[in-house]
């Protein structure tokens, strides 16, 4: 295993995750930490006070030219025009099947200059599919993920942290709003996003002083997160996870996405579809379940009726707010309404689940 | 540490040895806790179960993920330790003291000899982590 972890991708910030005493794993590629002292701990200071992800592995793209916008139109579910300069936008970038090829963030410059956040995995995927929509279009499509490191600030604690460290004004900066200036006297992007559920801003910077800056919101006080916490996190905020709650098998209506799909833009990939399964409905739907039995229904795990296998687990975790075993599976539409049980086949057992309200976790505002 | 007194199977459980001659504790090891991360249940047998060396008798749920448990040894299952379903974190914080799981009489106790001492099993998890 000594030369599968010499071909490693590491990012920028892995010399600092690797003297924090991170515990270093293989993710999709990439040696990323996916804990430091606990993803209980970690979990709990992100929910109450702060943390600090390294989400460097994170693909970006740039998408400029006259024709950016109509390209953007075209390629993704929800409406690119509602953007603003400044704004940024959940998106879902999907094939003509509606499945997706990926979600996505996208941060509107102007509206022929975006910068799109994409999942690790998906990076060369997504810039392949993008650029070849792009035929024919005033349009230039770039992969510019080398060139960022990118930090993930999570926690209520996140804004007095960072404001003295940068010249962006961040207590006017609103949800899923993006500024651009300086983090600690580097060029920077600062946007108030994040996968944990919690208020916080995601930080871009170039490669090189991704490691001082770290360094520096930790002695601050932001505790280093890993992917485990980073996990049940988003689950608990019910933020779905690329290869695990939505692929290029599944629609956004499926995924109970519906506010990301806008069928009255204008012609887009997977439109036909969507809007049959609006009329009629999705044939599943994703849905949070908490267990009843002990256990924890985890990824891949069958939902049985007696013999009949009728859905399965996409997610699932001991919630660490909660302090219950909570998860999200497909089921059919017709037994995906709250508080329906299900079971869930857990090594050979019938597990008894229930369908619950989402998310499992809201701040209060 | 390793407690010196305890021996010590591949699959990183431990059997310490009780003044009784054939009763012995079982439970994972410090590394095999690190290396799960957080505890949050387990699953242990019926007392009165019978286990052969190497049966699967429980499972161990952390937050990130589930693993099997077997037996080091075989015998019976005389005694579980009931605290650990309110408090699956003392596997975490004490693996080799209050976070035991079970405790069997021996049916064959020369399989405890041929486990690993804790020197050996220190050289095997030094092994085990530099892959």
């Amino acid at each position: 295993m000594t030369d599968d972890a010499a071909n490693l991708k590491k990012t920028p910030l892995n010399g600092v995750e690797h003297e924090l005493g991170g515990k270093m794993v293989d993710f999709g590629g990439w040696e990323l930490p996916v804990q430091f002292s606990g993803i209980i701990e970690e979990h709990a200071a992100v929910r109450e006070h702060v943390g600090l992800f390294d989400v460097s592995h994170m693909g970006e793209l740039t998408v400029k030219g006259a024709d950016a916008l109509t390209l953007l139109q075209r390629a993704t579910c929800n409406d690119v025009s509602k953007l603003e300069n400044g704004r940024a936008q959940y998106n879902g970038l999907l094939y003509p099947t509606a499945g997706f090829v990926d979600d996505i963030l996208i941060y509107q410059n102007s509206t022929n200059d975006f910068f799109i956040v994409v999942n690790a995995s998906n990076t060369d995927k997504d810039y392949e599919w993008i650029a070849d929509a792009a035929k024919g279009m005033d349009v230039e499509v770039r992969n510019v993920s080398a060139d960022y490191a990118q930090l993930a600030l999570q926690g209520r604690e996140a804004e007095r942290l960072l404001q003295p460290m940068t010249d962006v004004a961040l207590a006017a900066m609103k949800y899923y709003h993006f500024g651009i200036g300086k983090v600690d006297g580097v060029p920077a992007i600062v946007s108030r996003t994040g996968y944990t559920g919690e208020d916080g801003f995601e930080i871009y910077v170039a490669p090189s002083e991704g490691p001082r800056i770290m360094r520096k919101l930790i002695d601050a006080g932001a505790k280093p997160c890993g992917l485990g916490a980073r996990d049940t996190l988003r689950l608990e905020a019910k933020m779905a996870l690329y290869g695990n709650d939505i692929d290029e098998t599944t629609t956004p209506l499926e995924a109970d996405l519906g506010w990301i799909v806008k069928v009255d833009k204008g012609d887009f990939f997977g439109r036909d579809v969507l809007q049959r399964e609006k009329s009629e409905g999705p044939r599943r739907k994703l849905v949070g379940f908490e267990m009843i039995d002990r256990g924890i229904g985890r990824h891949g795990y069958p939902v049985v009726d007696g013999s009949e296998e009728i859905g399965v687990v996409t997610s699932g975790t001991h919630s660490p707010t909660l302090k219950k075993a909570i998860g999200l599976a497909y089921l059919p539409l017709d037994k995906s309404a709250s508080g329906t049980e299900f079971m869930v086949l857990i090594r050979g057992k019938e597990t008894r689940a229930r369908v619950v309200p989402t998310p499992f976790y809201k701040r209060a505002k | 540490m390793t407690p010196e007194d305890n021996r010590y199977a591949k699959s990183h459980e431990y059997v310490h040895p009780e003044a009784e001659g054939d009763l012995v504790v079982i439970g994972i090891t410090d590394y095999a806790q690190k290396e799960l991360g957080d505890v949050v249940f387990v699953e242990l047998p019926q007392v009165g179960a019978e286990l052969e060396q190497g049966d699967e008798f429980g499972n161990i749920e952390s937050v990130k993920a589930v693993s099997e448990l077997f037996s080091p040894v075989s015998g019976e299952v005389v005694e579980i330790n009931e605290a650990l379903t309110v408090k699956p974190e003392l596997i975490n914080t004490d693996p080799y003291g209050d976070g035991w799981m079970m405790k069997m009489r021996l049916s064959t106790p020369e399989e405890v000899d041929e486990m690993m001492t804790a020197e050996e099993y220190e050289e095997y998890v030094e092994k085990e982590s530099a892959h």
